[in-house]
């Protein structure tokens, strides 16, 4: 049967083969594995079986922990089952990995191989995490390349099958789970081949069962359980003939011949490089190159079996000739004698050359070093780089290589300009935006070029780290030669950049070939473009000779009503420019991949690309180039002069997409980074921006509240400050008794920092009486204001903050004025758990410590190169940290404890420095209020008086307290994370944190899935909505934390949504901060996850609280002091049927499209649940706590 | 006594026809409906908006922020297939058409002469028995004349008729300058009845919110007047079947709907309002209204009270209301 060719990424390589031999697969999403876990799962929902002709049971947990666990129980009882994960996910599935391979049990885990959390997290690829497993007792199997992805996944399942050894195998997160790359798919008959049934029997008989039972994990004690572990050795001596066996027979059949070390190079080679994963691709061209151009003896070994690791087979495959040795290890063990592949390299072959029987002439000189850490660029330069060292008599060891070491100097130095690839393959580039589709239409360009020509095609795709106005870059090859290239573009044939405004800051011709071809996407007439392009840029073209295409996609994406999705347009440019097939052919297959791709969501979508493909070509223009350069547009600096050293010079090299250059010097040793930075990352993403109208204005702050990012700023102010005040500033006159007589008030907006949400315009409750389309808020187009504004914000920026001790915090006109100390984020436009995370920043930002989950929060909050939190001007802010996703209670627990036992010793030491200090300060701090502002206020003067008095006394108990004096001033420690930290992976330390009974405050951003990983259902997700995990809607209801934590009786619990109530948020977040205790607020956070237009999210929310879905409450423990119940319900009884909130969500409404009837099942349900709960929480809500007198009802005091 | 009629060729056991709605939605409804003595029903309506915005839109939110960000390329599990509205509409006719015996009329409602035409032929294949066409269009631009707006009209009507084996039925507002002769055009272009008339939902002012917010108004029994007098007047001018529908509530209101002219009165707001009991109170109530008055069948009673047939043919016309503002003065 001839074998199918299809353009596919590395996950679904894997996916491919271990659905088909598995019967049960227990996950937990992570990147960059998720997408493994995803596709069995939609493959599961469409019924789809496996070779036994079975549909496998996919199942979602709520930690890697528990999917270990439970791949672990399903192996016990004898189902064949898997995982998919990575990086920390790995980690947590440690301990059962020991188990499950202590027990001789046949399973494969397939890692995409990401790097782990140290001084930072990094989504990206290396080998840290799977080297962290090697002493676990699993084999480790690598794979280089998308097929070889699909192909050890069969070679894997066979050989643990055989061997009874459970196998890591493992591929390069990115590099290879996210390549696309046309591969061979191997058919069920392949797989059926490799699987010998008699081992599964064995596998099956050996379950455990009340039919033949037996006990599996024991306790054991000194006298046999050494004995008991040295059981298995002779399993692992047979396991790599056996896998070595496997990759025969597997040779026979696909005629793919893998070995456990695979040699390429040169036979009399003398130079040999070792290593594994996506870089040997690379490294295997650079040797091809070497060899065949440069006629040098180099070679490579391929390491493919790494565990068990064979020396015999590893010093076979070793040209005899060989004289020298790298060892390229993709981690970095600090404090390591090398890196683990370097350590087994050195002693297999000093092992070898020790025995009687020495492989080589002489003992090789090896050295090791250090390549691609977090998916680092590894480029044929660099290959050749670690082979010239290999030329010195002295090769420099414990080398690293992709970088400029300028502290330890370990770094070697290599020629970038040295490249391998030539004209037989055709490279092309594009510059999009996350929203206009380009990758979309670039994944299915790769496909009509893999699947429809005779050519080898491979795309790659950058993405850059914001959520909103993010870029991507796309990176295509394509020719009639297998592509091993696994490194990012460096020359390409065609440019394509798909939204003009890049053009201003990437440098997006900066890798075009003379003679090359540029395609652009131009929202200026075809005759003024060319004026319209920067100066440099119209040199470059001129330069470089370029082949230069215009077209208003923009144009003809509205006339076909395709909004602003150019994809579809610019792809079919493309086709047409670089004729890579016959016009005719081309315009048929990206038709052909248009009805493939949105044919299942109805026929008027496909009819609007076919439309939009069809008017393409009439509006594509080829530009005739001047000869001169003269534009008077100048490319912008991406950072203002005025910015610190540290981010002009160091984070602006990462804004400018320059941060391979960053030294290692210029990089912080622990982690550790400024913050208010992100102010100096002016991104101008929106299009259009709210603009003040102040003559209707009625102060009421909402607009400043709800926003997301920050960029809507109040303040109010001296009439003085007015005289010198910009031509256009705006302001008028402040409203309201709080503020004195004669002050003037003025909303600022950011219009460089707006992500034009809109949502400030949505919630401002005025109407222009005159034209009732307007608000105080109205969306303008923002390049025409953009200088004037900008001018505007520095001014009012330098206008001085409101004296906070003068704020009446519990109003939303008033708090408004509060200095925000979270800014800026690159959170999703409209994002609806960002204006909860800057509220907190507001009210406490000057006196807080967060403890963030990883997750949306943690990257938007913690992602460089510019962070959020920032500081006012005393220098004060939130200081903040992200420790792990499942740990975060326990984390700012942790930070509760430290501060609380500083505060305590402070104290102590005050008491006995009593007579030094004087008493009546030590009294005046010792019995602080610091409940209100002015209380801290007043405590901070004291501690400043404090400070000198300690400094003059200079005993050893002074300079003492001096350390740590700043902990008499009261701190708030804020747990913040979403909820598939609070109610999945974290839920275990979240519980035991609120047990406890210490003063923390943990907000939980409540998007009702995992929304950084990309939807995926959490324990938080309602009953009837569409997830992963959840194709057909959830079946049970959302889990009631709230309920769970009013059950301590002393834990303060609020649910609230701002965009239902914002004066109940308000007072819930003030009322959890003051409480003594912890506090819970559960946070409505709307999100691009629910499918809803992001303007309208307030709305949104305020459908969850009147269909009775999300009710308002708070309950405080403090209550029941005054004989109160502690429960207030903050919302009315349900006013409009669940349907009417829920199906103006996608993510509910599409189950009424793919699941009509379950979906109306569930929204019976859900209905019901809906109202139960209601009647609970009345219920409990309308207890008596006192009798008629007024006295507390007996047994209710707590 | 014999009820029976034909309206645009189906043989109906009597005139009782609930116009689109929402009681159309539920099978065990519909079932009901049969059940009360109803001899067909007008399914609720599947909206153009429907067919060319919700593949859109559907599309839209799902691909919302993917291919964005590299930890979350996409949002939302894909299905294979997906009921579109249009496709539950046509698996809703078939599962009707198996669960009751009265004929089923599938119900489009579109202003465009865009691609949602076609999809009569799916009602038509899902086993409908006629279709009725609302062209629901209010005419806004201004520099639209009437004659291309009359002209969307009958091209639609005539676009649908040349792919449909069923009977075809148009609705219409009543806001035609000649309406007669609009009426004329459609039956010229080949329209199997007229539903006279559509209702129009006029949109209510908020004051507080200084919104313009949707208002539904159920029908009143005032506002039968309009079609009774239109059916009158037609009745005999075009080959049509007609149906009456607005503000008809009670056997007395069938009664004279027949009278003018009418094959089918069709009703919803009352039954929306006091149940689907009325039907069998309204035939009840036809029945003895007939007996008492000693009239065998519908078909007798049948225009007999229309323009070409009453004493007075100005009654329907200009006269009538001037005899009105006369007997008004009169009383003053």
């Amino acid at each position: 049967m001839e074998r199918r060719k299809v353009t596919i990424d590395g996950n679904e390589a894997a996916a491919h083969v271990a659905y088909r031999v598995s019967e049960v697969i227990a996950i937990y999403p992570i990147t960059p594995s998720s997408p493994m876990g995803e596709l069995s799962d939609a493959w599961s929902a469409m019924r789809v079986k496996n070779i036994w002709g079975t549909v496998p049971n996919v199942v979602e947990m709520q930690s890697e922990g528990g999917a270990a666990g439970a791949v672990h129980g399903s192996l016990q009882t004898g189902a064949l089952t898997t995982t998919f994960t990575a990086s920390q996910g790995l980690f947590l599935m440690i301990p059962n990995m020991y188990k499950i391979a202590g027990e001789l049990t046949p399973a494969v885990f397939h890692v995409s191989a990401r790097s782990i959390a140290a001084a930072a997290l990094s989504i990206f690829g290396d080998h840290s995490d799977v080297m962290s497993t090697r002493q676990t007792g699993f084999g480790l199997i690598a794979s280089n390349s998308v097929q070889e992805v699909m192909d050890t996944a069969l070679i894997a399942h066979k050989a643990s099958i055989e061997s009874r050894i459970p196998f890591v195998h493992f591929f390069d997160g990115f590099r290879t789970s996210h390549e696309v790359m046309k591969i061979e798919e191997l058919t069920d008959d392949d797989i059926r081949a490799m699987m010998d049934d008699e081992k599964v029997k064995e596998f099956k008989e050996r379950a455990l069962s009340p039919d033949h039972p037996v006990i599996r994990g024991t306790a054991q004690n000194p006298d046999v359980y050494f004995q008991g572990r040295e059981t298995v050795n002779k399993f692992y001596d047979v396991c790599p003939g056996i896998v070595q066996n496997a990759m025969s027979q597997f040779a026979k059949i696909t005629g793919r011949q893998y070995n456990l070390f695979d040699y390429y190079g040169a036979p009399d080679a003398k130079r040999v490089v070792i290593l594994m994963g996506s870089g040997a691709e690379t490294a295997e061209e650079t040797v091809e190159y070497m060899t065949q151009r440069m006629e040098e003896k180099v070679g490579i070994i391929k390491v493919r079996l790494y565990r068990p690791f064979s020396a015999e087979h590893f010093i076979a495959a070793i040209p005899k000739t060989v004289e020298k040795i790298s060892v390229l290890d993709r981690t970095k063990e600090p404090g390591a004698l090398g890196e683990p592949l370097y350590l087994d390299v050195v002693t297999a072959i000093s092992e070898a050359m020790a025995s009687n029987n020495p492989p080589f002439e002489k003992m090789p000189k090896i050295v090791g070093g250090r390549y691609g850490l977090s998916s680092k660029e590894f480029t044929p330069a660099m290959v050749k780089a670690v082979f010239d060292n290999l030329k010195k008599d002295e090769p420099k060891n414990h080398f690293t290589i992709g970088i400029d070491d300028d502290v330890t100097f370990r770094s070697l130095q290599y020629d970038p300009s040295f490249m391998t690839e030539g004209d037989e393959v055709v490279r092309c580039l594009f510059y999009g935006l996350g929203a206009d589709g380009t990758v979309g239409a670039n994944k299915n360009s790769i496909k009509i070029i893999g699947e429809e020509t005779e050519n080898f095609a491979q795309g790659y795709f950058v993405y850059d780290s914001k959520k909103s106005g993010s870029t991507t870059v796309s990176h295509l090859r394509f020719g009639k030669k297998p592509i091993r290239s696994t490194y990012l573009i460096q020359t390409a044939k065609f440019v394509g950049c798909h939204t003009f405004g890049l053009m201003e800051k990437f440098d997006v011709l900066g890798n075009i070939e003379q003679g090359g071809t540029f395609l652009l996407n131009s929202p200026y007439p075809t005759d003024d473009t060319w004026d319209q392009l920067p100066r440099k840029v119209q040199q470059q073209i001129i330069d470089k000779k370029l082949n230069f295409y215009v077209i208003d996609g923009y144009a003809v994406a509205n006339k076909t009503g395709m909004g602003s999705r150019v994809n579809t347009i610019m792809q079919t440019c493309f086709f047409a420019i670089s004729g890579i097939l016959p016009k005719e052919e081309a315009i048929g297959q990206i038709k052909q991949t248009i009805y493939k791709t949105y044919g299942a969501k109805g026929e008027e979508i496909v009819k609007q690309n076919y439309e939009a493909v069809d008017q393409t070509l009439e509006n594509l223009f080829k530009i005739d180039v001047p000869k001169t350069a003269v534009s008077s547009i100048e490319i912008p600096p991406i950072v203002s002069a005025n910015a610190p050293d540290y981010v002009r010079n160091v984070l602006g090299k990462i804004m400018e997409g320059k941060g391979d250059e960053v030294k290692v010097s210029e990089m912080p040793i622990d982690g550790t980074f400024p913050t208010t930075t992100t102010k100096w990352e002016k991104r101008n993403i929106a299009l259009e921006v709210p603009a003040w109208d102040a003559d209707i204005c009625i102060q009421c702050g909402k607009c400043a509240m709800v926003c997301p990012h920050a960029s809507i700023r109040i303040k109010v102010y001296d009439k003085k400050y007015i005289e010198n005040k910009p031509e256009t500033f705006k302001w008028m006159e402040a409203k309201g008794k709080e503020f004195p007589e004669g002050f003037a008030y003025t909303i600022q907006v950011a219009v460089e920092d707006c992500t034009g949400c809109e949502l400030c315009v949505e919630v401002c409750p005025v109407k222009n009486k005159k034209e009732t389309r307007l608000k105080a808020l109205n969306m303008v187009p923002q390049i025409p204001i953009r200088e004037k504004e900008r001018a505007n914000f520095d001014y009012f920026l330098e206008l001085p903050e409101i004296d906070r001790r003068l704020v009446n915090t519990s109003l939303i006109k008033s708090s408004q004025l509060l200095e925000p100390l979270f800014e800026f984020s690159g959170a999703c436009s409209g994002c609806g758990e960002t204006p909860y995370v800057k509220l907190v920043s507001q009210l406490f930002g000057d006196r807080t410590i967060v403890a963030n989950a990883t997750g949306c929060s943690s990257i938007y909050g913690g992602n460089l190169p510019t962070t959020p939190w920032a500081k006012n001007k005393d220098g004060r802010g939130p200081a903040w940290s992200n420790s792990l996703f499942e740990d975060n209670a326990e984390f700012g627990m942790g930070m509760r404890l430290s501060i609380d036992k500083q505060n305590e010793f402070a104290k102590e030491l005050l008491v006995k420095l009593s007579d030094e200090v004087g008493k009546d300060l030590v009294d005046a701090i010792l019995n602080a209020n610091q409940k209100d502002e002015a209380g801290i206020y007043d405590q901070r003067e004291r501690i400043v008086e404090l400070k000198s008095k300690l400094e003059k006394i200079n005993s050893k108990e002074a300079n003492k307290l001096l350390e740590i004096v700043d902990y008499l001033v009261k701190k708030s420690v804020w747990i913040i994370g979403g909820d598939g930290w609070a109610y999945d992976i974290g839920y275990g330390g979240l519980d035991h944190v609120l047990a406890s009974g210490r003063n923390v405050n943990i907000l939980v951003l409540d998007t009702e899935v995992y929304s950084n990983t990309g939807g995926q259902m959490s324990k938080a997700t309602g009953m009837g909505a569409v997830a992963k995990f959840a194709a057909a809607g959830k079946p049970t209801a959302k889990k009631d934390l709230s309920m769970m934590a009013m059950n301590y009786g002393n834990v303060y619990v609020a649910k609230v949504a701002m965009g239902s109530n914002d004066a109940q948020t308000l007072r819930a977040f003030l009322e959890a901060e003051a409480y003594e205790g912890p506090s819970l607020i559960i946070a409505y956070s709307h999100c691009i996850a629910h499918g809803i237009n992001m303007a309208k999210g307030l709305e949104s929310q305020k459908a969850a609280v009147d269909s009775g879905y999300w009710p308002l409450f708070r309950y405080n423990p403090d209550n029941l002091k005054d004989g109160k119940n502690p429960l207030k319900l903050d919302s009315k009884a349900p006013k409009i049927k669940l349907e009417d909130f829920i199906y103006k969500e996608t993510r509910y409404k599409m189950l009424t499209k793919s699941h009509p009837k379950e979906a109306k099942h569930l929204l019976h349900l859900a209905q019901e649940e809906v109202l139960n709960r209601w009647k609970l929480y009345e219920h409990m809500a309308n207890m008596q706590y006192s009798n008629e007198s007024g006295e507390q009802i007996e047994g209710t005091e707590t | 006594m014999d009820l029976s009629t034909t309206y645009m060729g189906l043989k109906l056991k009597n005139p009782i026809v609930p116009s689109a709605s929402p009681l159309s939605q539920n099978i065990d409804t519909v079932r009901a409906i049969e059940d009360a003595g109803a001899a067909a029903i007008v399914v609720h309506s599947l909206f153009e908006e429907q067919i060319t915005h919700e593949s859109g839109e559907l599309n839209y939110y799902l691909s919302y922020g993917a291919e964005s960000y590299a930890e979350a390329l996409s949002y939302f599990p894909e299905p294979e297939q997906f009921h579109l509205g249009p496709y539950q509409y046509f698996d809703h006719i078939a599962d009707l058409k198996k669960a009751v015996d009265i004929p089923i009329i599938g119900s489009l409602n579109g202003v465009s002469t865009g691609g949602w035409i076609k999809y009569a032929k799916n009602i038509e294949l899902a086993g409908a028995d006629a279709l009725e066409l609302n062209v629901y269009y209010i005419p806004t631009n201004p520099n639209i004349p009437a004659s291309e707006i009359e002209e969307i009209y009958c091209s639609i009507l005539k676009e649908v008729k040349s792919s449909l084996k069923i009977p075809v039925a148009i609705k219409l507002s009543p806001f035609f300058t000649s309406m007669s002769n609009m009426a004329k055009k459609l039956d010229d272009s080949g329209a199997d009845a007229l539903v006279l008339f559509n209702r129009f939902y006029q949109p209510d002012f908020d004051l507080d919110n200084l919104d313009v917010v949707p208002n539904l108004v159920l029908s009143t029994n005032w506002e039968m007047r309009l079609p009774l007098r239109w059916i009158a007047i037609l009745y005999g001018h075009i080959k049509a079947s007609l149906a009456g529908t607005s503000g008809v509530h009670s056997h007395l209101d069938v009664i004279k709907l027949m009278m003018a002219g009418g094959d089918v009165a069709m009703l919803a707001s009352e039954l929306l309002t006091n149940g689907i009991g009325r039907i069998s109170e309204i035939l009840e109530g036809m029945k003895r209204w007939m007996e008492e008055k000693e009239y065998e069948s519908v078909s007798i009673m049948k225009g007999s009270m229309s323009q070409k047939s009453v004493a007075e043919p100005a009654a329907f016309e200009r006269a009538n209301y001037m005899k009105m503002l006369q007997s008004y003065k009169s009383l003053t």
